[in-house]
């Protein structure tokens, strides 16, 4: 049995529809493991009605923690932390527990021993179960660091999963962005679905992604969501792809009916009929990928 | 006057509302801290006169120097740094690195491990109406954009004049770093359970921290009773209201500001933040 392909759908800018077309590409796709990535702002479980099997806790790095019986006020942890994360309340050092990034340097240079690095939970993870298939997603604690870890962390779950059923497909909602937590969504794909939209923020955001979606050298395809709200920012999109050597997987247009399904909690594939055509082409696109991939490897 | 603009869920309409918000006051100062995808100069469109090159300090190791005692290795919480002591080589992993100095305290050689700096970064400067913009964007690579941010809250921030702050999206470290300066905090949110999901998230956080708040619901098509219900549970206002509009989001994909294309807007958004500022 090969590895599970891991295909992650990210776009940069946030809201331009990878939850959409990431829950709708789950009832296309056979034989996979669904998982959302966005721990930040999980939101796939909402359309995907899971069944909790299992779960738990997630431990974030030990951050600081001043022993106010020891301590002796000398400022010598508020002057050594890079982070802004001692805090003097009523002539007593604490630490920010928001702020402390968990680097230990007050800790070792605290003259009586009195700052502790302890760990905090910063979030849970759950595995279930759906009609579509199995499914693990995460929640971090709001204001909470880490996220990246915690991607990381869904991403295995996803893994030991996908081994145990051996399934083909690992289909991974991400998060927007280009930071820590797209880099632990992206670090060991096998192929990203850039979904973008024809404004000039979503085309600048695109540009961005795709850059770092090449430095991790995953094979990129894209999406063009509401193509038709403004047609000339989509030609230069299909512009933009052609020079680059992209895919233009598919183009969805600007649609009530998903509107309305989100808010009824429903798949938006399963009712809008516009959407089917579309999701049909991108999911042949990209599973007609891998099996040119495989052909070419025998 | 600090307020900054917040949404959780990406795509709501946060850059959309604080740009036209800062057009529409008379000298506000602009900061766009979604330093990963900045976009608030798209509808700004601001004289950029500087670009300053932001940089941290990470660690350099002098081979020659080192005794590969590990130390640094051993200190380090982020595993930047390995040491290999039978090939004489010290090995330093940047992207994993957090500045954070642990390994240039423990180091007990001098001169072996000295810090350089690192680009992680550029802050853009320039001017907009009697505004001064100002924008961070992050190097394509670099896992985090919170040093960058507060490096631009400290140095950059005046605190004798108004500024509206567009924060980047999600619900974690860089929005606390975003907001933690501000007097008021507008979430700009959209009725989808989407949207209300991440808000809850987001209300967690501003009362945490405990700054007045107020919301905004964009893309309003009267569906948006769950939104109104929380938030009356929870004791905060809807301030502003945009309806859901083909037109608007046409404008808006042509980086049309907000002000630009609903006729009146202008003065409803000055005198939402006239009743802001007056509690």
């Amino acid at each position: 049995m090969d590895k599970p392909k891991e295909i992650v759908v990210l776009s940069g800018k946030g809201g331009t529809g990878k939850t959409t077309i990431a829950s709708s590409l789950a009832v296309f796709f056979r034989n996979k493991i669904i998982a959302d990535a966005d721990v930040d702002a999980a939101n796939m479980y909402i359309l995907m009605n899971p069944n909790t099997i299992k779960g738990g806790e997630f431990a974030g790095k030990p951050v600081a923690k001043i022993d106010s019986k020891s301590c002796i006020n000398c400022g010598i942890c508020n002057d050594l932390c890079r982070f802004d994360a001692i805090d003097i309340i009523d002539g007593q050092h604490k630490v920010d527990q928001l702020s402390c990034d968990g680097c230990t340097l007050c800790s070792l240079g605290c003259p009586e021993d009195a700052i502790l690095m302890e760990p905090v939970m910063v979030g849970k993870w759950f595995s279930s179960d759906t009609e579509y298939g199995k499914f693990v997603y995460a929640r971090l604690d709001p204001g909470a660091e880490n996220s990246g870890n915690l991607v990381t962390m869904v991403k295995h779950q996803a893994k030991l999963l996908a081994e145990s059923e051996q399934t083909s497909y690992i289909l991974i909602d991400g998060p927007p962005g280009i930071g820590c937590p797209v880099t632990s969504a992206l670090s060991g794909a096998d192929y990203t679905i850039i979904v973008t939209e024809p404004s000039i923020s979503g085309i600048s955001d695109l540009k961005r992604i795709i850059k770092l979606s090449d430095h991790f050298k995953v094979k990129s395809g894209i999406v063009i969501n509401k193509y038709d709200v403004n047609l000339d920012n989509t030609k230069k999109i299909e512009d933009f792809a052609n020079e680059n050597n992209i895919d233009i997987l598919g183009k969805v247009p600007h649609s009530f009916c998903i509107i309305d399904e989100i808010s009824k909690r429903a798949i938006p594939v399963l009712q809008c009929s516009e959407l089917k055509e579309p999701l049909t082409k991108i999911y042949k696109k990209i599973t007609g990928y891998f099996e040119l991939e495989n052909e070419t490897k025998k | 006057m600090k307020i900054a603009v917040i949404s959780g869920k990406g795509g709501t309409g946060k850059t959309y509302f604080s740009t036209s918000l800062a057009m529409s006051l008379e000298e506000a100062d602009f900061f766009d801290l979604d330093v990963e995808e900045p976009n608030g100069y798209i509808f700004i469109k601001p004289d950029i006169s500087d670009e300053i090159q932001y940089s941290l300090p990470v660690p350099q190791i002098d081979e020659d120097r080192c005794t590969f005692c590990n130390k640094c290795a051993e200190a380090c919480a982020y595993n930047a740094l390995s040491i290999l002591p039978q090939l004489k080589k010290a090995l330093f992993f940047p992207e994993l690195c957090h500045s954070c100095g642990v390994c240039s305290f423990v180091c007990p050689v001098d001169k072996a491990l000295i810090e350089v700096e690192k680009n992680i970064g550029v802050i853009r400067k320039g001017k907009f109406l009697k505004g001064n913009f100002i924008e961070g964007r992050l190097n394509i690579g670099e896992p985090s954009g919170v040093p960058l941010i507060s490096g631009i809250m400290k140095d950059h921030l005046d605190p004798e004049r108004t500024a509206i702050i567009d924060a980047p999206p999600g619900t974690s470290c860089p929005v606390v770093e975003s907001i933690k300066n501000a007097d008021y905090v507008i979430i700009v949110t959209e009725p989808s359970p989407f949207g209300l999901s991440d808000m809850k998230l987001v209300v967690e956080i501003t009362k945490k921290l405990g700054i007045k708040t107020g919301v905004v619901i964009n893309k309003d098509r009267g569906d948006s009773k769950a939104t109104e219900e929380f938030l009356r549970k929870n004791e905060i206002p809807v301030i502003f209201r945009i309806p859901y509009s083909l037109e608007i989001q046409k404008s808006y994909s042509k980086g049309i500001p907000l002000i630009d294309t609903v006729p009146g807007i202008e003065k409803k958004l000055k005198r939402l933040y006239e009743d802001i500022s007056n509690g």
